[in-house]
């Protein structure tokens, strides 16, 4: 009864989605505001329906139904409460519930907060969302339903996947899926416009925080899937080049190159085309994302179904949304008009360049990605594109952006004289070539590409330091205020880059000390034996069999002494899941600010050794740390009170009254 | 300059710094491409000497042989017509099993002995890479033609 009842509440909520995409629309475009009024309420009330479906799916797995397929496939009675909630989003179909929940959360929130915006933009923004709910609801209705029943019913499920048995599967999926989904406002928000007009400064303050939003989800959720690879798969790398991986990571850097042209659009009225371009892209990008991911084109952990009917929906979806949406786009782009002018030097320049390499890296991830699949859909043979591409690719487009990230909060916004601006950044350079140089050599190896990444580190958090002390000097002498207040007084929009900024310095810390320095050693081990790494030294003290609730393991018991002292004792394990007839290396860690050891189980050699894992990484940390600060710099920036403040009454174009930054920064 | 001439230089600055970009991406895209071979197209000679490339077929039951040292493993992979040996070091995935399929990447020795640096793991037991399932229905496919030209001539006896 509770999966029908499930079943009902998303037909009614596609219903209510088909009116939600077109009545306030068509009010929005005949100005009638009892039908743009639907708008909100019809959003809510789809949210409400979805909200009872996926509850209904997850009263499904928790209470162990296994006459319901899904169920019966991707779950079992022995499996720990959490993870059969969690197993919800663990098949193709409840990830595709949890990704139009996650729709009607976006959908919801912008409903609520939209009170300073237009009636007929809101209308406009919520049908949008609205068609490509639809969409979703159509793809699980016809393709995908979560709630098909089985005949007869197993009498138990097949289990969850033992590699999504884990507490980053939880969180990894929501996360992530805020992000991709999110970027559905930010494309909302630049169809609305293009549709209705009134692309403007005031518009982008708008979009703005959304945007902002969506992107500190989506670095959150990648951070987490990162962690996730090093700690489940057992192999001790953070990131694979996969691609599902890059399926997240193109979004990301579009994305970020979006929440850049976004500030230039609102500040100076300028990139505007380009921005609502980058907003398209960005959200086609995650739908592309989620196409790849969940059609079967590729196999991985994530690829669970492989019926071509879903994998022709999906494309064809997308091809819609992509070909409406850039249809769209030649035909209103040249109304928009053009933004002020900026010269070579100016901070709209330094911020264009970014956005360029970034899409250029988005570009070189898509080839390296696509390619593959296109020549083995046309049966021209088989071929891989591994880390070494991407990481040849990457470097170079990477660092002259990162070069630039330090420069661009000093320049000037229109045009700036290139001798002051060096002269204020004169310091920070100084700072970052003196490490650079110095740092190698203290840590005892060095190569060129050591001194780069610390000498681009150090740059952007150099550089983040005296800006804050020149803005900080700057409101001291025009208000007279305490060093406290100055600090205080500062936006926190401005607080948010220049923690963003940071997170970018700590992340760069982070991959150029593992990269250079890390040890790994696989050895044979006896009970017993012992082995150095990085100046750890790793005694295998015994093995142990476990029993776990839905697995056998053995455990291996490895102290560590560093100089003869005892450090910490591990305890990692190799686990046969029974139901799945599937191994799975469950590696033991201990994560450190400066450096994580890493110990994982091979495989038992006929004389009673093992094959043992050992790394020692320093700061491998520093990576998901660097990420979770840019993410938490983006959720700082959309707190700022201008986005609370902004009123529809504001001018829509005001270059004159935007802040030049710069003044103070001298 | 006059804003025309700077319009100008913006302009061919963005594409010169395009084109290096396209220049880059596209060099190390050609650089870094592996192809895939099966077991039938190495002893053929048609894979490449001194270049990264994957090969992938079943593991032969039995042939799987660890060094003494423990770490090293050496075993066969045949798409059930020809035969490659394999030598690894290091853990093999927790899905690497005898009978199954397997993908190996690395290179081609001159004693004809595939040196791996990476054996692929896949996220599930039921599942086949399809590299090897692809280079076993080749070579199946290809025995079975041969069988038919071999019957061939017999038959117009």
């Amino acid at each position: 009864m509770i999966p029908e009842l499930g079943h009902f509440a998303l037909i009614v909520a596609l219903c209510v989605a088909c009116v939600q995409a077109l009545v306030p629309l068509l009010g929005a475009q005949r100005g009638d505001a009892a039908l743009m009024a639907l708008a909100r309420p019809a959003a809510q009330g789809q949210l409400v329906f979805v909200a009872i479906a996926f509850g209904c799916l997850a009263w499904a797995f928790v209470g162990n139904d296994f006459s319901v397929l899904n169920v019966a496939s991707n779950s079992n009675s022995h499996l720990p409460l959490r993870y059969r909630f969690a197993a919800t989003w663990g098949s193709h179909e409840g990830s595709l519930l949890l990704w139009v929940l996650m729709l009607n959360v976006w959908m919801t929130a912008v409903s609520v907060f939209s009170r300073h915006l237009p009636e007929a933009m809101v209308a406009r923004i919520l049908s949008v969302m609205a068609m490509i709910s639809v969409g979703f609801l159509l793809f699980l209705l016809f393709t995908s339903n979560p709630f098909e029943r089985l005949l007869p019913p197993a009498v138990d499920g097949r289990d969850l996947n033992p590699l999504l048995q884990d507490p980053g599967m939880v969180i990894h999926p929501p996360m992530l899926y805020m992000g991709y989904v999110g970027f559905s406002v930010a494309f909302a928000f630049a169809i609305a416009a293009l549709i209705g007009g009134g692309l403007d400064a005031a518009w982008a303050r708008w979009s703005r925080p959304w945007t902002t939003m969506a992107w500190a989800f989506l670095t959150v959720g990648i951070a987490l899937g990162s962690g996730w690879a090093y700690y489940v798969l057992g192999w001790g790398g953070w990131w694979f080049w996969d691609p599902v991986e890059n399926a997240s990571f193109m979004p990301w850097l579009v994305g970020t190159a979006l929440v850049h042209s976004l500030a230039v659009t609102e500040k100076r009225g300028g990139f505007k085309l380009w921005t609502v371009l980058l907003a398209i892209i960005a959200f086609s990008l995650s739908l592309l994302g989620t196409f790849l991911v969940r059609s079967g084109v590729l196999t991985s952990v994530h690829a669970f179904a492989t019926d071509p009917k879903r994998g022709v929906f999906i494309l064809a979806f997308l091809a819609l949304v992509i070909g409406a949406a850039l249809t769209l786009f030649a035909w209103r782009a040249p109304k928009v008009g053009l933004g002020g002018a900026f010269g070579l030097v100016s901070r709209e320049a330094a911020l264009l360049v970014n956005n360029v390499l970034l899409v250029v890296a988005a570009a070189a991830v898509l080839l390296g990605t696509l390619y593959p699949l296109f020549l083995d859909a046309l049966g021209l043979g088989k071929i891989s594109v591994g880390p070494p591409y991407f990481e040849s690719v990457f470097l170079p487009l990477m660092a002259p952006a990162v070069f630039l990230m330090g420069i661009a909060p000093f320049a000037q916004w229109k045009q700036d004289r290139p001798l002051a601006l060096a002269l204020r950044l004169r310091w920070a350079f100084a700072v970052a070539v003196v490490s650079a140089l110095a740092m190698p050599f203290a840590l005892g190896r060095w190569t060129p590409l050591l001194s780069l990444g610390i000498l681009l580190a150090i740059w952007v958090a150099a550089a983040g330091c005296v800006n804050l002390k020149g803005r900080v000097v700057h409101v001291r002498a025009s208000t007279g205020a305490s060093l406290a207040g100055a600090l205080g007084q500062l936006p926190r929009g401005y607080w948010g880059m220049l923690l963003a900024h940071f997170g970018v310095a700590v992340f760069i810390v982070g991959v150029t000390l593992v990269r250079g320095y890390e040890v790994e050693k696989d050895v044979r081990m006896n009970p017993g034996d012992t082995v150095t790494a990085g100046g750890y030294q790793f005694r295998l003290e015994g093995l142990k069999d476990l029993q776990g609730p839905n697995y056998e393991a053995t455990r291996g018991i490895v102290s560590v002494t560093k100089n003869g002292r005892s450090v910490v004792t591990m305890y990692p394990e190799k686990r046969f899941f029974t139901v799945q007839q599937m191994p799975m290396t469950e590696a033991a860690i201990d994560s450190g600010l400066t450096r994580d050891l890493y110990v994982s189980l091979g495989e038992a050699l006929p004389d009673g050794a093992w094959v043992v894992r050992v790394y020692h990484k320093p700061f491998v940390d520093w990576v998901w740390g660097g990420a979770f600060l840019m993410a938490l710099g983006g959720v700082i920036a959309v707190t700022d009170r201008r986005y609370r403040l902004a009123r529809r009454e504001e001018p829509a174009l005001v270059p004159s009254t935007a802040p030049a930054p710069a003044q103070g920064a001298g | 300059m006059k804003p025309r001439h700077k319009r100008l230089a913006l302009i061919a600055a963005s594409l010169g710094v395009l084109g290096a970009a396209a220049a880059l991406i596209l060099n190390a895209f050609q650089s870094n491409l592996v192809f895939f071979f099966s077991p039938s197209q190495v002893a053929a000679h048609e894979a490449p000497q001194g270049r990264s490339f994957r090969i992938g077929g079943l593991v032969r039951p039995g042939s799987v042989l660890r060094e003494t040292d423990g770490v090293g493993v050496r075993f066969v992979v045949t798409d059930t017509a020809h035969e490659v040996t394999v030598v690894y070091s290091g853990i093999l995935p927790d899905l690497f099993k005898e009978g199954k399929g397997v993908v190996a990447q690395g290179q081609l020795g001159p004693d004809g002995v595939f040196r791996a640096n990476e054996i692929l793991a896949k996220h599930d037991a039921n599942y086949m890479p399809p590299e090897a399932a692809d280079a076993v229905e080749k070579a199946k496919r290809a025995a079975a033609t041969s069988q038919k030209t071999l019957i061939d001539p017999h038959n117009k006896r």
